[in-house]
């Protein structure tokens, strides 16, 4: 058989028909839906008559639009409660499990996916999400998908695709110390643009991506999608397989043993080839935080703001002024000096127990600024659960941050925690775009350590410096 | 679905790159469960002042453009977001088709479930319809599926395009993405049987 890459070989496996020419009709392992992409798909199955073909290989939760507050207080935004109603209602009529509001496995949904053991390796993810990049991250191939789409996936429990390319990113040698997956992530995307990975499925590779923790590579393929990728993955090896060993979906006992004999199948054969190879050399790599409106505009924390008039590129530079008037950014002005009125440490990208963890000890024993309003939201019921097991909670409130119940929160600016017009944030979410956390609100992402000693500093500080 | 064939449209020159879709529909503006109501919405962070009033410095607040259904704008058009409602709400505006260098991959499939055309052209063709439409406002443009091109009247652009095939035949039929599947439910009943699931 000739050498494949694991893109090729998930895909092969999943595909039920395929002509040339033609997207093929892929099999999918597993389909998460939430409650913002879902309602239009669930009223088109009710229009046609039709069912959802696997109830089995379908979950559900509300992560959006739900409030961070505490649970016992009620959904104030009337329209947010009926699409909460909504998902409630078609999760029960067409026997969709759901983790609402109140589960105790409540979450993002690309949390969720994979801290309870239903995201595995081999598997064809779908959600209605574009981060379901995410799942990637423990060696499935994962897509977000459209809300037509999502509609097809529930009636036939396949997706049609064409075959993206495969691009390898190679990070070779070990990153250097505070330098997080967060900033390879985004060293990575400022290196290939935000529109490098159009088309492409990328795998990361090498030395430093290998040495990731689950969560970490979790943080690297979440952000796959901002550098235009159709997904991201890594390899599953040792890591992957004790990450999901006990897991409450994952196979169980000698069951799970069979499955890591074939999981070990998975990686890239040698000599197989991908469409596209970058090279990155991980000791380049330093803590790093966005300056511009889109996460492909980073510089080092060590750097500068830049300055469009030593651009030579006329569009480039039109674009950089343009983003550093939204961002009310001086050119040359030293990132350190760049002052922050808020923090948000949350979202897909960097909400899972170690991230909290590397907040935290950050954090211990310190104070927020007092001109900057700091919030934690965790990534899902349990993993608060967990935190507050550890303890993490009262050094966050301790040190005057507020700590929230789970979901997308402020990164997408859906529920009330949003951005005041003008206000600059520090966030660990993933996208920086203008108007997201709310109209008129700046966002610079970092790690969350970075992102926890900003709010203590009330501007960014060198992390490995702390 | 509704088909997409050809339109004789106005052009809206949107000269932005990586136009993403927190522009095209904030997330606020999500919480409505009808495919509806969206039309409104588009561009709002653009388009309104804080306060709700129209900025008159936007393309499509200039009454010469209000009624267009082309869109012609930079690269990458569409990243961001997997929200449908991006696609829901540039057609219920009234845009039939989106020339840009690029689109973001989830955006590009998303239109075509919406009977909305996306078109790739090279960046200079792409730069010279924008100049043109800035120039000339009020500017029409042929956009044929069937033949895969794009012209003006006066001849001053006629461009081709490609679409693939199956894309192609999909919107100029209007045709139903899951009832062409279920077509080979036997097939997905055998994977189903074959893996065991
Ligand atoms: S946390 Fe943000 S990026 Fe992640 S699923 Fe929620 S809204 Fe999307």
């Amino acid at each position: 058989m000739p050498p494949k890459t694991m893109f090729e070989k998930i895909w092969d496996a999943h595909v039920v028909h395929a002509e040339p020419g033609e997207a093929a009709i892929l099999y999918v392992d597993l389909h998460l839906v939430h409650e913002v992409t879902s309602a239009q798909a669930f009223d088109g199955l009710r229009m046609a008559g039709r069912r959802v073909r696997r109830t089995d290989l379908t979950v559900a939760t509300a992560d959006h639009n739900t409030p961070t507050w505490d649970l016992s207080l009620p959904v104030t935004d009337e329209i947010s409660q009926k699409q909460l109603d909504a998902l409630s209602r078609n999760c029960e009529e067409f026997g969709v499990t759901l983790y609402d509001r109140f589960s105790p496995m409540q979450g993002i949904v690309h949390i969720i996916g994979p801290d309870l053991g239903y995201t595995q390796p081999g598997k064809t993810v779908v959600c209605g999400d574009s981060h379901t990049s995410t799942h990637g991250a423990m060696g499935a191939y994962a897509v977000g998908i459209g809300t037509s789409e999502v509609e097809h996936v529930l009636a036939t429990q396949t997706l049609r695709q064409f075959k993206p390319k495969a691009m390898e990113v190679r990070v070779n040698g070990a990153l250097p110390s505070g330098v997080t997956a967060k900033d390879l992530i985004l060293g990575i995307i400022g290196r290939i643009g935000v529109n490098g990975g159009v088309g492409h499925v990328i795998e990361y590779t090498g030395e430093a991506v290998r040495s990731l923790s689950m969560e970490g590579r979790m943080t690297v393929c979440n952000m796959s999608i901002e550098a235009g990728a159709r997904a991201g993955m890594i390899a599953p090896d040792d890591t992957t397989f004790d990450y999901l060993r006990g897991r409450r979906f994952a196979p169980q006992g000698k069951a799970f043993d069979e499955a890591v004999e074939q999981w070990r199948e998975l990686p890239t054969d040698a000599g197989a080839s991908y469409d596209r190879v970058e090279e990155i050399d991980a000791a380049g790599l330093e803590p790093f935080v966005t300056w511009g409106i889109n996460p492909g505009m980073v510089v080092p924390v060590t750097g500068r703001v830049p300055d469009p008039a030593s651009m030579t590129d006329p569009n480039e530079r039109e674009v950089a002024e343009r983003a550093l008037t939204y961002m009310d950014l001086e050119p040359d002005t030293p990132m350190t000096d760049v002052k922050i009125d808020r923090v948000f440490i949350g979202a897909c990208t960097n909400a899972r127990l170690e991230d909290l963890r590397a907040a935290a000890e950050v954090v211990k024993g310190r104070q927020v600024h007092r001109d900057v309003y700091a919030m934690v939201v965790p990534g899902s019921a349990l993993i608060k659960k967990q935190a507050e097991e550890e303890g993490l909670d009262r050094i966050f409130t301790d040190a005057g941050f507020d700590w929230r119940v789970a979901g997308c929160s402020m990164c997408l600016g859906m529920n009330p925690d949003i951005l005041e017009p003008g206000q600059r944030c520090a966030a660990t979410s993933n996208r920086n775009f203008e108007n997201r956390q709310g109209k008129g609100g700046r966002t610079h992402l970092v790690s969350p350590a970075m992102a926890a000693a900003a709010g203590v500093a009330g501007h960014f500080v060198d992390i490995r410096e702390w | 679905m509704e088909p997409f064939v050809k339109v004789n449209g106005l052009v809206a020159p949107l000269d932005r790159v990586n136009v993403d879709t927190d522009q095209i529909i904030p997330a606020v503006y999500l919480k409505s469960i009808q495919r509806t109501g969206f039309g409104e919405h588009l561009f709002s962070p653009w388009r309104y002042h804080a306060d709700g009033s129209p900025n008159p410095d936007f393309v499509l607040n200039d009454p010469a453009y209000r009624s267009a259904t082309v869109l012609a704008t930079g690269r990458n058009f569409g990243c961001g977001s997997s929200r449908e409602h991006a696609p829901w709400a540039l057609g219920e505006y009234g845009f039939r088709c989106i020339i840009a260098p690029s689109f973001a991959d989830i955006f590009y499939n998303n239109c075509f479930q919406n009977g909305l055309l996306p078109v790739r052209l090279p960046d200079e063709d792409v730069r010279r319809i924008i100049d043109l439409a800035l120039a000339k406002p009020g500017m029409r443009l042929n956009v044929d599926l069937e033949s895969q091109r794009a012209w003006t009247d006066d001849g001053e652009v006629s461009v081709s395009f490609e679409i693939d095939a199956a894309r192609r035949h999909a919107l100029l039929n209007g045709l139903d993405d899951i009832g062409l599947t279920l077509q080979h439910e036997e097939k997905i009943a055998a994977y189903e049987r074959g893996r065991g699931i």
